[in-house]
């Protein structure tokens, strides 16, 4: 039975445009960054400013838009004051909720801001209720985003034994290990997205035209190689072409992104309070798109429930911006695994 | 400075680990941590198995460690986080927020695993206050940050560093060893068997790059920080883990203790651990770095 409760679309605003996009097209919130390594998106021209940040939430709020802040990388000693100075500004200007990571910091928030809502990142690496209800009693968590690791079946078990609404992703780019957990950048190119806010940061990657075929190079080491009018793609290297025992092969993932829309019904079923739409770093047009196409889908499983099937149509609309990427049903779908 | 064994991340036959415990009880070691910490599939050894070894190794004078696994996903996963939580004749490393909080509720001290994130003072101190009586570094930690943690490191708190072996770097939901073999992580037939220390990838030019080990990967090189024992315990390091490796293991804890005794010199210590590791060493995390790196002393 579909619960009567908002099932809410969550989606990435990198900026102020894709803010605004997402917000016209449907978002029931959206999730930002700061322009630092407070954030697990920290890239070059992206995330807001202070008078960005509060020009977007008027924004937002004014369509009845929630705004919601990722905090989501571990401070450390030495620059712990730059996280707590931005608690403190998601506090006063007004965003609906922030994404934290780091326990330190959930204390502080908790006890320095007791109305500011916190929701656990994926970056948090809880993937059971027990972990999650850790955070629940300690720091008063009301929502948590779940890693990429689950099948719908523990997906269901988690909704089931937390108070803490569970948001889950639903599109875009998928992180083959558990979010949080994962030191392969840093090991490669010296920064993770647990300290710097990257994954296999752009200042580290090289192009070569050989002849050999195009060379993608992380940090000198060599992710993948494409030869004429093979599709080039960027060198995140777990997304890499490697050999082991003398066979090439995509040894981790494939080039692909996660797409769970036909699962909406049950997601919706199961008591998922809320679905993310990843790609902070991707276009306006790209934001709007996405959103337009999934606010369709939500809504229409909403309304139609176990008969819902993902047209054509918005299939159509989301290739047209994810450049025909191959999608997959990542870990909800148990042979994934 | 104290020497700890890691656990075992590796999935041997239950024989070969038996007699691996059985020669670790005579090594000059003094920390064990015990238990699979990588896959639920794996099952030579079961929690009853761990706690007989950890009997064992506590008569020959150790302190042995049940260590929880690090990715939990199901019920059943619960279920044995749960008995291991209930052990109470030895300590315990919870690898994951849900293990502190049933180690917390049984208010029994505990250590606070590499995979907990710990990156900073107060959430440290936080963990400190539910009981844990040791942290473990995360890996990629370097030499300036640990500084700013010892710093403020709560009374009585001991510090532990990965010191010696590939680092595991990543887990996943799924399964890159069975993946290797095109058969499903339900249908895996314990290929990561065949792989003692894990199965090397290589970039297209030949160089070692990562190593699968189940839904583990770690680096391809071996972590190495013969030469940093200076630093080490000048930054107040109480206990450096070095992570078992197929063969040569109990040589690998002589060298790091002969090392620390000062019995043997770092250029010595370094060719002999040459000899007998399973690939090319990096130290960078310690300095900073990229991982891979290697930094000459």
């Amino acid at each position: 039975m579909l619960s009567g409760k908002p099932f809410e679309l969550v989606c990435p605003a990198g900026a102020l445009p894709a803010l605004k996009a997402a917000v016209d097209n449907g978002a029931d919130c959206v999730y930002t960054g700061f322009k630092d390594n407070t954030n697990a998106r920290n890239f070059v021209g992206l995330n807001f400013d202070d008078a960005q940040m509060r020009e977007g939430i008027r924004y937002a709020h004014a369509r009845r838009a929630k705004v919601l802040l990722a905090l989501n990388t571990y401070p450390q000693v030495d620059t712990w004051s730059r996280w707590t100075a931005a608690v403190d500004k998601a506090a006063d200007f007004g965003i609906d909720a922030v994404i934290l990571a780091d326990p330190g910091l959930m204390e502080y928030a908790r006890a320095k801001h007791p109305q500011l809502r916190l929701h656990l990142s994926v970056q948090g690496s809880a993937t059971s209720y027990e972990a999650i209800n850790f955070y629940r009693e300690q720091f008063g968590i009301q929502r948590a985003v779940l890693p990429r690791v689950l099948a719908l079946a523990q997906v269901e078990q988690v909704v089931n034994n937390t108070q803490a609404e569970i948001e889950v992703f639903g599109f875009g780019g998928l992180c083959v290990m558990v979010e949080g957990r994962c030191a392969l950048s840093a090991y490669v190119t010296g920064e993770s997205p647990n300290t710097a806010g990257v994954c296999s940061p752009g200042k580290a990657v090289r192009w070569e035209q050989t002849g050999q075929g195009m060379e993608a190079r992380l940090n000198g080491m060599l992710i993948d190689r494409f030869a004429e009018g093979e599709k080039a793609g960027y060198p995140t290297l777990c997304k890499g072409r490697f050999e082991a025992n003398d066979e090439t092969y995509y040894a981790l993932e494939e080039p692909t992104s996660l797409n769970s829309m036909e699962l909406l019904p049950r997601l919706i079923e199961i008591g998922v309070k809320a679905i993310k739409i990843e790609g902070r770093q991707r276009s306006p047009a790209y934001v709007a798109q996405v959103t337009r196409v999934w606010r369709a889908a939500i809504d229409a499983a909403l309304r139609e429930k176990r008969e819902f099937t993902v047209r054509d149509s918005w299939m159509a609309e989301l290739n047209k911006v994810s450049e025909g990427n191959m999608h997959t049903l990542g870990a909800y779908y148990r042979p994934w695994k | 400075m104290k020497l700890a064994l890691g656990p075992p991340l590796y999935y041997w036959p239950r024989q070969q680990m038996l007699d691996f415990y059985e020669t670790i009880a005579e090594a000059p070691v003094d920390v064990v941590y015990l238990g699979e910490t990588v896959c639920s599939r794996r099952h030579e050894l079961r929690l009853p198995d761990w706690i007989d070894i950890a009997g064992l190794l506590a008569a020959a004078g150790k302190q042995a460690v049940l260590a929880t696994q690090t990715l939990i996903e199901s019920e059943s996963d619960l279920k044995t986080l749960r008995k291991l939580a209930e052990e109470k004749a030895f300590l315990a490393e919870a690898n994951d927020m849900g293990a502190v909080r049933l180690l917390a509720e049984s208010r029994r001290p505990f250590v606070a695993g590499p995979f907990l994130n710990v990156y900073n003072g107060a959430t440290l101190a936080m963990l400190a206050r539910l009981g844990a009586s040791r942290w473990v570094m995360p890996v990629e930690m370097s030499r300036e940050a640990l500084a700013g943690l010892q710093a403020s490191r709560p009374a009585g708190l001991e510090t532990e560093v990965f010191a010696y072996g590939r680092l595991p770097l990543a887990f996943s939901a799924r399964c890159f060893t069975a993946r290797h073999y095109n058969l499903q992580k339900d249908d895996c037939q314990f290929k990561c068997m065949e792989y003692p220390d894990g199965l090397l990838i290589r970039t297209r030019e030949k160089e070692g790059f990562l190593t699968l080990n189940g839904i583990q990967t770690q680096s391809a090189r071996v972590y190495n920080l013969i030469g940093e024992i200076g630093e080490l315990r000048a930054s107040g390091v109480d206990i450096l883990r070095l992570s078992p490796q197929s063969q040569h293991t109990p040589e690998l804890i002589d060298i790091f203790r002969a090392r620390l005794a000062g019995e043997m010199a770092t250029e010595e210590a370094r060719s002999r651990l040459d000899v007998i590791g399973i690939a090319e060493s990096c130290n960078g995390f310690w300095h900073g770095k990229p991982g891979l790196d290697q930094i000459a002393a």
